[in-house]
């Protein structure tokens, strides 16, 4: 074994401790692999392509534009299109993303604290009624979230709150899988005895959690709030359903809403080239933000099912 | 009686210790419920308060002659005989027996090459296949809707460069396949990052000792790495059943550019969706949402069940 680790760093000049001893197979099926991952490559990252060329093509040089599908035209109306966003049907574009930002962020972030102090409570208090409370949680994992946005509707509707930003936050505050994965990192990563020690130093139970145990968190902090900010992002039934007035539609449900009068023909009414230009703008802020934060995500996602 | 009372009263020195330390533990542990008060709050509004008020309008009926009224379990009768709900319901189940292989396949394969290399190019393929999980789906669906379109796409061109004619990706024969797509470029990424984690927490060494045993690449991979991370396939497929069965937006969606190939009452979310906003039938809408969600949880609960020794759950 020592041997075997000794010669293959000498091989590849790396340390021993960076290798996997699986890693190491005969060139002829490495080369395959990688063809392989770039056909992967080439058919996820295809769609993204197009829209980003898409979005530089005005109206009309969608249909005919003398670049084709997939590559740039001679004429280059991004800038035009960007400007196009500003004013249709007065600028509403950037509210909708403005409001979907608002709704990502205030639902994300409300249900990431919810999520922490949760995981923590179920992870270190053994109250009365933790089994039957979490075991009701895990129960709730699998009930289709769908399935809540026509009863949640008509209760909201009860309270004259449908058709208000509250409609989308307050049911986005809730995550169950946000709360189990919090519950089974906090058991992992806060020893019991630190807490411990702190209390015999004479601090309280809120000041154990602030600073002993929020910091140990922060991977799972990550994870969870990108997972939650990323669900109410891109949540469509429960706006589509709760909002009326267009002011306050997020971007997704807006898009949809343009695409389905520029099918429906009236001629006006056909904003393709903003509809592109429109879905591309709105993707770009996660996507920076997945790559910015991969740090944290990549191992923080398969925490919970790894157990 | 005597003792019992009395037994109180003179406790051994040590036990008195114990039991004020006992005390004030119990008294900690309330702090549990604090933590957890929040979200629980949160749940009941936002979970059992709804699930509670769809089964209750579920069992009462509208209509315009009596009102309101009570009608026990006649809206479950109707809702299971149907045709469009069951029919719905029997889409759905083919898009999960066709979706959730085909997502996680392509996942899992990803998974296990991206585990055999550590190149640049590997790590790049990586984010790459993860990105679309940062689209949110509508987006992604509007984007394949393009693609698919003969006026927009590029799928003439393609089709053209080996000589064949570009099929109608959205005529009622194949819009079914398109969906397929839209939802595996969507999901398959996520899923393999997921599975390619769980392959990275399993001890090397293993793979090491089966190597030299005299195992192959493949037989390492189909008889080790996979049994290793059955725990993390199990929660996957659950995933992705539970996702497909409430099957919504992509269809939602396709549907103003695909007209024709998609009704309105597509899904059963779909159906539940038309009932409650074109039709204002909330007690059957709900009753549609409720039995959905019945048939959702039993069937993850079923599948979890049957493969409780793979996943180590209990």
């Amino acid at each position: 074994m020592a041997t075997t680790l000794a010669d293959r760093a000498a091989q590849t000049g790396r340390a021993p401790r960076a290798l996997r001893p699986d890693r190491e197979v005969g060139g002829g099926r490495r080369i395959g692999s990688h063809v392989f991952l770039l056909l992967l490559v080439v058919y996820f990252v295809l769609p993204l392509w197009w829209l980003l060329v898409a979005s530089t093509k005005s109206n009309s040089g969608l249909f005919v534009g003398d670049g084709g599908p997939l590559w740039f035209n001679s004429e280059f109306s991004l800038l035009d299109n960007l400007r196009g966003l500003g004013t249709h049907n007065g600028g509403i574009y950037w509210r909708w993303l403005g409001n979907s930002f608002l709704y990502a962020f205030a639902g994300g972030i409300g249900a990431t604290v919810l999520s922490i102090l949760a995981g923590y409570g179920f992870a270190k208090y053994r109250f009365r009624g933790r089994t039957f409370a979490f075991a009701l949680l895990l129960g709730s994992v699998m009930v289709p979230l769908t399935a809540l946005v026509i009863p949640t509707f008509v209760l909201l509707s009860k309270f004259d709150l449908v058709n208000t930003v509250w409609a989308v936050i307050l049911p986005s505050l809730l995550s169950p899988l946000g709360v189990y994965l919090m519950r089974v990192y906090t058991q992992d990563a806060v020893p019991d005895e630190m807490l411990d020690a702190a209390r015999v130093d004479g601090a309280g139970e809120l000041r154990v959690f602030f600073q002993v145990a929020l910091p140990l968190l922060r991977p799972a902090i990550v994870t969870v709030l990108l997972l939650t900010v990323v669900g109410t992002w891109n949540n469509f039934f429960l706006p589509l359903a709760m909002l009326q007035d267009p002011d306050l539609l997020p971007v997704t449900v807006g898009l949809n809403g343009w695409q389905a009068l520029s099918n429906a023909g009236a001629g006006g009414e056909q904003v393709w080239n903003l509809i592109t230009t429109g879905a591309f703008v709105s993707i770009l802020p996660l996507i920076v933000a997945f790559l910015a934060l991969q740090r944290y995500w990549q191992g923080g996602l398969s925490h919970g099912s790894v157990k | 009686m005597t003792t019992t009372t009395a037994a109180p009263v003179r406790p051994a020195p040590v036990r008195a210790t114990r039991r004020r330390r006992t005390e004030i533990d119990s008294r900690r542990q309330r702090w549990g419920w604090l933590f957890v008060g929040p979200f629980a709050i949160v749940f009941a509004t936002f979970l059992i308060a709804p699930l509670g008020y769809a089964f209750w309008m579920s069992l009462r009926l509208k209509t315009l002659a009596t009102g309101e009224r009570f009608v026990g379990l006649e809206n479950y009768v109707k809702a299971f005989s149907d045709e469009i709900f069951l029919r719905g319901l029997l889409r759905v189940a083919g898009f999960a027996a066709v979706m959730v292989p085909v997502q996680i396949l392509v996942a899992l394969v990803a998974a296990l090459v991206l585990d055999t290399l550590t190149t640049r190019l590997s790590k790049f393929s990586r984010l790459m296949i993860f990105v679309p999980y940062a689209v949110p789906a509508v987006i992604g669906a509007l984007m394949w809707g393009f693609l698919y379109s003969p006026r927009f796409g590029p799928a003439a061109d393609l089709f053209g460069l080996v000589g064949l004619d570009a099929p109608n990706f959205l005529a009622p024969g194949t819009v079914f396949g398109s969906l397929v797509n839209i939802v595996t470029w969507q999901w398959a990424g996520y899923y393999m990052i997921v599975i390619y984690a769980a392959l990275r927490s399993v001890d090397p060494s293993i793979y090491e000792a089966a190597r030299i045993d005299g195992a192959t690449g493949r037989q390492i991979a189909l008889r080790i790495k996979v049994p290793m991370i059955s725990s993390s396939m199990v929660m996957v497929v659950v995933f992705s059943l539970i996702g497909t069965l409430q099957f919504f937006t992509e269809p939602q969606v396709l549907r103003s550019i695909a007209q024709g190939a998609i009704p309105v009452d597509y899904t059963p979310n779909m159906y539940a969706y038309s009932l409650a906003f074109s039709y204002s039938q909330f007690n059957y809408a709900s009753t549609i949402a409720f039995a959905l969600g019945v048939v959702v949880f039993i069937g993850s609960y079923l599948f979890l069940y049957l493969t409780r020794k793979q996943s180590g759950l209990k």
